[in-house]
């Protein structure tokens, strides 16, 4: 009898690998390829090879991985589910091995083989791993075997969000825009893939024994393998990265098939692979363009909106140049006194915008005739200050006023901006020719101008011809609006459904648009944009983005054929409007010599130790950044603007000094997380009064994050309750009796509004908890439920609950003391906002209401926003001390919480200050949000004052905090400007 | 802007409620009744992808899936043509309580307000609120409502066997259709026939019994979650045809245990916070009159054998103690880890956990109770599934098939 043969072909989400084995289960035959989304082909070809060395053998077979699936089913092959295929082949190779981690193209899994077999795969939301490499490195313009190398030599490691691809990139970004090394920049990327691995996976599972290590990202990249043997504190021995990692689970694939009872010749495989018919589940829409006719049309169109020309070599007289910094993306334009252009470039700043830079301000010098005087220049984007302090530029703006100038040069009424550029949507309303409002898009939407390019690099275009592809494929695929991380996944499936490169480029474009129209500005139908719309920003240039735009819109838009420019152009027309006839910008013969250094060093100026890098552009001359507040920017200077962020927080803080008996009778612990934030002087006092010593968990931060991180259960929760798990282990380390953390479906009732809830998560969190930290048990983890409206109820509860104390004669004036200390709190944080009012209005200063929840005067949860307010003069109150001064206006909402509430009231309170603005904080994850944010912004709108939102999260993106401010600040100075007269229309058209 | 229109007395004669249908088998017995009290109405069965459009569009993109699908799914049918906004109601259910749920109808009334200003909002509830609707839910009338809901669950649970290891394809089917058609009928008569539980039960489940199953052991799956998304085909991309499909038994806990788990959070948190009242005590006894008729249908379930009975209700709630107060009653509260335990404290291992994406009460009571589930019980295995416009069918699949996987190799 000839020797059974056994096939396993393992689909990934990226790669196709086959295996034969013979009935021994020796690998006689491997192959690992990349299928750039062209599934079905690539495992024909395979296929196909194989048939060339075995043409006459028969094979049983069987498909597995995640885009195996639907193949399989089409083309009536036996499938085996992945982590279960690569669990059979670890049980036949590696029989000792403890634990496995295998990360592939989209997934990530773990298996534990002992002490209780266990098989775990990343959630729908945990974004890709191996392509989420390869994104990243596309970020930064090389491979991934070149992000490899890199990593190899960093110095050191940055914090990275791991949670998902989308968010780590906003991590990425201003690391590099600062000027960090790309080696170290490299490297925090893989630790954050095995961040991501060890607890988003093995969620409070310790990893320990053997660990086997499988699939092609942890094969090829040894940077990713460091990483993960530091991180688990492995040594050689127990970790195994097999030779055949890349194609071990094809393995186990082609072990499940052995098992099985059919078997076929090749040719019959490959018929059926050839006939599997595609699903015809995609869901299309119309075609861009039905003709060539109407596409022409459409060109001729735009190519009216062009400026003039004028040759740099010849051109005499004054120029101004413009430079837009931009997250992903470097352009620069000189122009000429009226509005000609001299030069201008756009390209990728491949993470290295200062060099991109001062390349192209070289080439500027070459060529220009030296009759040309640069009279003025002016740069804005993400990264302005470094651009500024590098090569002097002479002004900084912020990004949505260039925008502006630039815009309304083409269109003087316009109504509408949008602007679609690498990483960012970003929308203004313009009324009576000035800012109106701005919408920026949330971290979770962004990467969208960037995400068609990685794209079509994955795909093996470039951005260009892959764009090209879609405007006249017939059936676009519907790939629908949300994160980019999800419409990757819809992309796999679309393509696995069958669907062609020239369907989902079409796609992919209308999913942009359709992000931005229905997420970002939340439009419900086209008029609410007005007449006249704008459109710029590199994305728009790609004419199937455009096209979709109008399409769905229904109607025309302007397109300035310098789309991409505009940032650059506003600038230029700034530097002309301010320029007061000379320039400090660097000199050609300065630019000659131009050289830097960067190093990164910790800044000692607060507890909050920031890691700041430092660029030396020599003369003692310095860029610093990484700091939160302006003690580490290298100013001396001290930041006096009244801020009640702050004093909460410290009076919340100072509280642990205070009261403690001289001889307790325990030690109690109280983590400084969710509600404690409000109602610390509340527990404070009834236990201090009690006669326990009370101990607060530390200050929040990263590594508080971390030490609690392998405890939580669900990785979508917000990140105040993620954190809640590091103070937990905090406390416990800090030797307390009993961890005290009361459960309450009721808030208190402040009146006013339609019940008083608490939202569920913090209501219940101490359930979630106490089931999820193996260290807690009923007894150090005391949870009781109570109501404290109801005083008898938190007597008796908290009788019951210290019980084993015997003070049970001591409760009831206890809590009297507690609600008197909590009721001091309030009115002392009240009396210091009108303190902090009145100071503002002798000072002639802004004021903001930071409006979110008591939770977000955490500093590791605001991440220094309320000081970024204070830098730019504005002071700072916060939401709950203005909330008492209105009455809650009439909602379209059920207003049933608490803290919630208090937005409300905190916003119907700003419509009567005419010196006041609400910024609204929202954790990203709060469900409740979504339906206090709508409301918040209607009942502000409504007034003729501005709606800002910063959506908050682990990610530490101050930068983008920081434009969304300015654009407010220059908002707010624009409208004044519009009341008293139309200085700023002539400002813009100048 | 918070104003918005009344549904009417007039409009009882001259309006036609939509309806979404959310749980296909006890919805049209609850039409039955509205219709015998003089309501027209009509079960929305819209599911094409226009729906999601629509909700994305006028929806906030992070309100939770349910409320975007519900709200999608009206303006599809409004869109349609096939109904005349002028003589069209919408009528949703709200819950009160802790959770975004509570808001659902609110935000359904903005997006209407914007598209048909005309159209009214009715809401369904049991707790009293929007006293000026002239849609009401009298006394006799809920006693209908909860029978009718009995009456569901027997079906539900009687068809989800049949069909699964029914000889002849379409046998469980053809017996569904014929029993929601009898009870229909009695309630759309007004007759007081459904009164006669212990005759019709019987009926029911000996019918069903009659139909000839295969002995083929089958891998049982639990479906627990968000209410809405565990029932709702349009929502978990028709979850229970799937584990058919790949050669499971769905098992689908009955909808009473959502109705008296709500019933329940009305007294105990006046027992939890020394807030006990009159109302209170009168919801108590409510309760117990829904736990009788409970207990009425179980024994006969136990009588006759053929069907596993549902779960007891008290029963439920000691096993909850395990793990999560009762305190916890937003949402699906502690009902989730309940019926999870009592689940696989049956032989039904393999639970999936449906839920919206980012849904909050699940990150404590379904994400957040999996460990010690699972520790108390090692055979469990439980995979949390989540819900989105944008999360793909393959994705969801995927794991699940992972869960079947672990299943095969116990």
């Amino acid at each position: 009898m000839a020797n059974k043969l056994s096939l396993g072909i393992d689909v990934g989400s990226t790669t196709v690998k086959t295996v034969i084995i013979d009935s021994d289960g020796n690998i006689l035959y491997s192959k690992y390829q990349r299928h750039l989304s062209r599934v079905k082909e690539t495992v024909t070809d395979q296929l196909k090879l194989i048939q060339a060395d075995y043409p006459d053998e028969e094979f049983t077979v069987c498909i597995t991985g995640s885009a195996g699936l639907g193949l399989a089913n089409s083309a009536e092959i036996p499938f085996v589910q992945e982590v279960h295929a690569a669990f059979l082949a670890v049980k036949n190779k590696q029989p000792d091995a403890d634990a496995v981690i295998e990360l592939g193209g989209e997934d990530a899994k773990i298996i534990f083989l002992t002490g209780g077999v266990e098989q775990r795969m990343n959630g729908s939301c945990a974004g890709g791993t191996g392509a989420f490499i390869d994104q990243m490195a596309t970020l930064l313009g090389i491979t991934a075997d070149e992000l490899d190398e890199l990593s190899l030599r960093a110095q050191k490691v940055y914090p990275i969000a791991s949670r998902c691809g989308v968010f780590a990139k906003s991590d990425i970004q201003p690391l590099l825009n600062q000027g960090a090394r790309r080696e170290d920049v490299s490297a925090s990327i893989f630790q954050a893939v095995v961040d991501q691995t060890v607890s988003g996976l093995a969620q409070g599972r310790t990893i320990e024994g053997k660990v086997l290590f499988l699939g092609g990202p942890l094969h090829f990249l040894k940077g990713l393998q460091n990483a993960f043997v530091k991180t688990l504190g492995l040594d050689e021995e127990h970790a195994v990265f097999p030779e055949d990692g890349p194609v071990f689970v094809a393995y186990g694939c082609a072990v499940y098939a052995a098992q099985s009872g059919d078997s076929w010749h090749i040719i019959d495989i490959l018929n059926k692979i050839k006939n599997a018919k595609a699903s015809d589940d995609i869901v299309t829409g119309e075609p861009l363009f039905r003709s060539h006719a109407e596409y022409d049309e459409f060109i001729e169109r735009h190519k009216k909106c062009d400026l003039g020309y004028a040759d740099i070599r010849t051109y005499k007289g004054d120029a101004y140049l413009g430079i837009d910094a931009g997250s992903t993306t470097t352009k620069l334009v000189l122009i000429t006194d009226d509005g000609r252009i001299l030069f201008h470039y756009y390209s990728s700043n491949q993470g290295q915008p200062l060099d991109k830079i001062a390349e192209q301000l070289k080439t500027i010098y070459e060529a220009m005739n030296p009759d040309i005087t640069i009279k003025g220049s002016a740069v804005t984007g993400y990264g302005e200050d470094l651009i500024k302090a590098g090569l002097s530029v002479d002004h900084g703006i912020v990004e949505t006023v260039a925008h502006f100038k630039a815009a309304a040069y083409f269109c003087p009424d316009v109504d509408f901006i949008i602007d679609i550029g690498g990483q960012d949507i970003k929308c203004f309303r313009i009324k009576n020719h000035s800012i109106d409002s701005i919408m920026l898009n949330e971290a979770c939407s962004s990467g969208c101008g960037s995400f068609i390019q990685t794209f079509a690099m994955a795909l093996g275009y470039n951005i260009a011809d892959f764009s090209q592809l879609g405007l006249f494929a017939e059936h676009p695929v519907d790939l629908g609006s949300r994160c980019t991380v999800f419409m990757n996944s819809s992309v796999k499936q679309a393509q696995k459904d069958g669907a062609s490169v020239e369907d989902i480029s079409a796609g992919l474009s209308s999913s942009i648009i359709k992000n931005a129209i229905y997420k970002v500005i939340r439009a419900n139908s086209p008029d609410e944009l007005g007449r006249n719309i704008v459109v710029q920003g590199g994305t728009f240039l790609n004419d199937a983005v455009l096209r979709s735009f109008e399409k769905e819109l229904g109607r025309d838009v302007i397109r300035p054929a310098i789309s991409g420019l505009m940032g650059a152009f506003g600038c230029a027309l700034y530097a002309k409007e301010r320029s007061t006839g000379g320039s400090a910008l660097i000199s050609k013969d300065e630019l000659a010599k131009f050289a830097y250094t960067s190093r990164n060093i910790q800044c000692g100026g607060c507890t909050a130790n920031c890691q700041l890098n430092v660029i030396s552009f020599g003369k003692g001359r310095n860029f610093i950044s990484g700091n939160r507040c302006e003690k580490g920017g290298g100013k001396a200077k001290k930041n006096n603007v009244p801020n009640l962020v702050e004093y909460k927080y410290s009076s919340i803080l100072a509280l642990e000094k205070t009261g403690q008996p001289v001889r307790p009778i325990g030690k109690v612990g109280l983590p400084l997380a969710l509600s404690f934030y409000e109602l610390m002087p509340f527990w404070h006092a009834l236990f201090t009064e009690l006669g326990f010593e009370v101990v607060f968990s530390g200050e929040s931060s990263r590594e508080m994050y971390y030490l609690g991180q392998h405890t939580i259960p669900s990785d979508t929760v917000c990140y105040p309750a993620k954190l809640t798990h590091g103070h937990i282990e905090d406390l416990l380390d800090k030797g307390a009796d009993f961890i005290f953390y009361p459960c309450m479906s009721y808030n208190m009732d402040e009146g006013g509004s339609d019940n008083h809830f608490n939202c569920p998560v913090v209501a219940y969190y101490p359930e979630l908890l106490l089931r999820n930290n193996p260290r807690l048990n009923e007894s150090n983890f005391i949870h009781p439920y109570m109501d404290l409206n109801i005083r008898k109820n938190v007597v008796r509860v908290m009788k019951e609950s210290l019980k084993r104390f015997n003070i049970k004669g001591k409760v009831a004036a206890a809590v009297d003391k507690a609600y008197a200390a909590l009721d001091r709190y309030h009115r002392d944080i009240a009396k210091k906002a009108d303190d902090i009012i009145r100071q503002a209005r002798e000072e002639n200063r802004r004021i903001i209401v930071l409006a979110g929840r008591p939770y977000h005067i955490d500093k590791e949860i605001n991440h220094g926003i309320h000081k970024l307010v204070t830098s730019l003069g504005m002071a700072v109150v916060t939401e709950d001390s203005v909330a008492s001064l209105a009455h809650t206006p009439k909602l379209g909402v059920l207003n049933q919480w608490t803290y919630h509430a208090r937005l409300y009231k905190a916003a119907e309170f700003v419509t009567t200050q005419p010196d006041m603005q609400l910024i609204q904080l929202v954790s990203f994850g709060c469900g409740i949000d979504a339906v206090t944010s709508d409301e918040v912004r209607s009942i502000l709108e409504s007034k003729g004052k501005l709606y800002t939102q910063l959506k908050i999260d682990e990610i530490n993106n101050l930068g983008a905090a920081r434009i969304r401010l300015r654009s407010l600040v220059a908002a707010m100075e624009g409208s004044a400007s519009a009341d008293t007269g139309r200085r700023a229309q002539g400002e813009q058209n100048g | 802007m918070a104003d918005y229109v009344r549904f009417t007395e007039d409009m009882i004669k001259t309006h036609t409620i939509l309806v979404p249908n959310m749980l296909p088998v006890h919805f049209r017995l609850l039409m039955a009744i509205f219709e015998h009290q003089g309501y027209k109405v009509e079960l929305l069965e819209n599911d094409s992808r226009a729906v999601v459009d629509e909700g994305l569009k006028n929806v906030h993109n992070d309100a939770c899936y349910p409320a975007l699908l519900v709200i999608g799914q009206f303006m599809d049918a409004l869109n349609s043509g096939t109904y005349d906004p002028n003589t069209t109601a919408l009528m949703i259910t709200q819950t009160g309580g802790g959770c975004r749920a509570s808001n659902y109808i609110h935000l359904l009334r903005k997006a209407v307000a914007k598209n048909y200003p005309q159209v009214p909002v009715v809401s369904l509830n049991f707790s009293g609120l929007e006293k000026d609707s002239a849609f009401r839910i009298t006394a006799p009338m809920f006693l209908r409502l909860l029978y009718a809901v009995l009456y569901g669950d027997l079906l539900m649970t009687c068809h989800n066997k049949c069909r699964t290891y029914e000889i002849n394809k379409g046998e469980a089917k053809a017996m569904l259709d014929k029993w929601q058609k009898r009870l229909g009928d009695i309630f759309r008569r007004g007759s007081r026939e459904y009164l006669k539980t212990k005759k019709l039960y019987r009926a029911i489940l000996d019918d069903f019994a009659s139909i000839k199953l295969s002995d083929e052991k089958k891998i049982r799956v639990g479906i627990v979650g968000e209410i809405y998304v565990k029932y709702s085909p349009l929502a978990n991309n028709h979850l229970e045809d799937f584990l058919l499909s790949e050669g499971c038994e769905p098992v689908v806990p009955s909808l009473l245990e959502f109705v008296m788990y709500c019933a329940s959070g009305t007294f105990t948190d006046a027992e939890f916070y020394d807030n006990k009242n009159t109302q209170s005590r009168i919801y108590k006894l409510g309760y117990k009159l829904i736990y009788s008729k409970q207990k009425e249908l179980i024994k006969i379930m136990k009588e006759q054998g053929s069907f596993e009975p549902l779960h007891d209700f008290e029963h439920l709630r000691k096993l909850a103690d395990k793990y999560i107060s009762q305190g916890v009653v937003m949402g699906e509260g502690w009902l989730i880890p309940a019926e999870m335990a009592a689940l696989a404290q049956s032989g039904v291992d393999n639970i999936i956990c449906t839920q919206p994406f980012g849904c909050l009460p699940n990150h404590i009571v379904a994400k957040g109770m999996s460990r010690a589930i699972k520790e108390n019980n090692p055979n469990a295995n439980i995979v949390a599934i989540d819900y989105d416009p944008g999360a793909t069918r393959v994705n969801q699949e995927n794991r699940i098939k992972l869960m079947l996987a672990n299943a095969k190799r116990v």
